[in-house]
């Protein structure tokens, strides 16, 4: 923390090294209160851990809690039981040094686009015109350039969700929470897109916490993928990801035998689930 | 919209451009159809007019409908042309209007300024508001125009009790707006902001207010028609100088005429500051998509 407000010119593993990022969720769970005041129970007993600078997606059916995970880690939320630790510190309220990709868009529509990226370091104190040129640097960086004065109605989805990602990552997280930011994407945009993710993260290498539908994404992104089962939320297993690093261009590892096999082997625990959480919402409507 | 590589290897798109000649062309379509539809429209509204007011000219000249009570065009106009001339019995008319501008707009500000303040901290508060809610509503119930009496009664008939009840007018109506526009502000953008690390003078700052404001600006424009009948009101309740009072001496002296002078000056009063509200909207709300309407000109 002490060292973030430092220029952007560090060396990139300079987060990897230090325990700071790391993340360690323990037999975390989570209740609501449901409208008839009935106890619903979304997770239980979820564990697992992203090592510092390392890059973790998490899979799972939908409604099974990831989404409220995420949110746990980020202190927008408190667990009903278990805890969450980051960087040894257990996690209560905002914590610094953590930037969050909402899986729905998050821009300030009032804002342009420059406004909207520069709003992090203006909330660390840092002053107006310095921020606004750290903005048009991040904007250049995934892309935007010329486009720091539309407003956000103004862009299509994909280019949006650069904006979202310049936003994030201009505070230079230790720690980097990202709810299916690619899910509304159609697949050439999104390749695109995971493939500057990589570039970027190899640069600053944030610890990534990384929520998708997509096992596809969660192999070519992640060091580690967490396999989770629905109701209640819990993790099912958790699968170590081999591939060499840097991984270059997402489309092209699609074809690679060991993405293949590391692909199916996930697969297999993952479709249980997601025909059993298909089969339970398909029961109930009965 | 072409796609070029970045430095760094990735694909971006580029910055808008202005276009070639065939873009121009159907820009020149465009424009023309535009021009047209705006020639019908003000074809269209200028015939309205000629329709409401010459039927009413025509039938009063005829006599089919009694000018004595339901005044006559030609009539309102000389009488405007002379209360503008030779002023009233109280003087000249131009400190009648001033008299009222000066209220309403007193209390326009007055009323709207602590609607805002009020109503945007206790959209913040959930606790205050639940404690002030039911006592805001109580107020609210009462008819407030009654309250006109009472100002009156306790300051006079000067100027004060008018810019009091037009404020109370307006605060109610803003004050309400700005509560909701509060509440509405989307749950996603206060996480984000908060994760980024804004204080809660941040999140007022960039978030509330900015997202309220849709709602704030909205109820201006009706805020500043309350404004106006809360002068007016006044004066017909009580008053040395004023519109409200010139219409209420006209109608003791049975003149409809008089009357309709009086709506008349207000009326384009209320359009000139209609008008200059839209302004301040179009540049406070200038981050708004275009209406549907607007952008399918084309
Ligand atoms: N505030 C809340 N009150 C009650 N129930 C909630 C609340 N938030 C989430 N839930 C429930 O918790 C469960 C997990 O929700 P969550 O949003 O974390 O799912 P998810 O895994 O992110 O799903 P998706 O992949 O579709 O985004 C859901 O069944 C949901 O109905
Ligand atoms: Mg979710």
């Amino acid at each position: 923390m002490a060292s973030r407000n430092e220029s952007a010119s560090r060396a990139p593993a300079d987060h990897a090294d230090r325990a700071a990022s790391r993340i360690e969720v323990t037999g975390l769970g989570k209740r609501f209160l449901t409208p008839k005041g009935e106890v619903f129970t979304a997770l239980r007993d979820v564990t697992f851990t992203v090592e510092p600078g390392r890059f973790c997606a998490v899979v799972g059916p939908t409604g099974c809690g990831k989404s409220t995970t995420l949110s746990m880690v980020s202190g927008l939320d408190r667990p009903s039981e278990g805890s969450v630790k980051v960087g040894g510190r257990e996690v209560s309220g905002i914590t610094g040094g953590i930037s969050f990709m909402f899986q729905t868009d998050a821009l300030l529509p009032w804002k342009t686009v420059a406004g909207n990226v520069e709003l992090g370091p203006l909330f660390r104190g840092v002053g107006k015109r310095q921020a606004r040129t750290l903005a048009r640097d991040w904007l250049r960086r995934v892309g935007l350039a010329g486009f720091e004065d539309h407003h956000p109605h103004q862009l299509s989805g994909g280019m949006r969700k650069r904006v979202a990602m310049a936003a994030a990552l201009i505070n230079e997280p230790r720690i980097l929470l990202m709810d299916e930011p690619f899910g509304a994407l159609d697949v050439q945009t999104k390749a695109i897109m995971q493939t500057e993710l990589l570039g970027l993260w190899e640069q600053l290498r944030p610890s990534v916490l990384f929520i998708t539908h997509d096992l596809d994404e969660a192999v070519a992104l992640a060091d580690r993928v967490v396999v989770m089962t629905s109701g209640p939320g819990t993790v099912k297993a958790v699968y170590e990801v081999d591939l060499p690093r840097p991984r270059g261009a997402v489309q092209d590892l699609r074809y690679e035998p060991h993405f293949l096999e590391t692909q199916h082997r996930i697969w297999e625990s993952l479709r249980e689930e997601v025909q059993r959480a298909y089969a339970l919402t398909a029961g109930a409507d009965a | 919209m072409s796609i070029t590589p970045t430095a760094a290897g990735q694909v971006a798109p580029t910055p808008p451009h202005t276009g070639a000649a065939a873009n121009r062309s159907v820009a020149e379509a465009g424009r023309r159809a535009r021009r047209r539809r705006l020639i019908w429209l003000w074809v269209a509204r200028f015939g309205f007019a000629v329709v409401v007011i010459g039927g009413w000219q025509l039938f009063t000249s005829l006599k089919i409908v009694d000018p004595f009570f339901y005044g006559q065009p030609s009539g309102i106009w000389k009488r405007t042309i002379d209360l503008f001339e030779n002023g009233t019995e109280f003087g000249s008319f131009w400190t009648d209007i001033a008299t009222t501008l000066k209220e309403a707009v007193f209390g326009f500000g007055l009323g709207a300024a602590a609607g805002i303040v009020l109503g945007v901290s206790l959209g913040q508060n959930r606790f205050l508001a639940d404690v002030l809610g039911p006592y805001i509503k109580v107020v609210n119930a009462i008819p407030r125009i009654v309250l006109g009496s009472i100002f009156i009664v306790a300051f006079g008939i000067g100027v004060t009790p008018k810019v009091l009840l037009s404020a109370v007018l307006v605060f109610f109506v803003v004050f309400f707006n700005a509560f909701q526009g509060v509440r509405e502000v989307d749950r996603n953008i206060l996480a984000n902001v908060r994760v980024l690390g804004a204080s809660p003078l941040h999140v007022i700052r960039h978030v509330t207010v900015p997202s309220a404001l849709t709602w704030i600006i909205a109820s201006l424009h009706t805020a500043f028609g309350f404004a106006i009948v809360g002068a007016l009101v006044g004066e017909v309740l009580g008053a040395q100088h004023g519109v409200g009072l010139v219409i209420k001496t006209a109608q003791g002296s049975l003149d409809p005429d008089g009357v309709f002078a009086g709506m008349l000056v207000i009326s384009v009063i209320t359009l000139v500051a209609e008008f200059l509200l839209t302004l301040l909207e179009r540049r406070l709300l200038s981050w708004r998509p275009p209406s549907p309407a607007e952008a399918a000109a084309i």
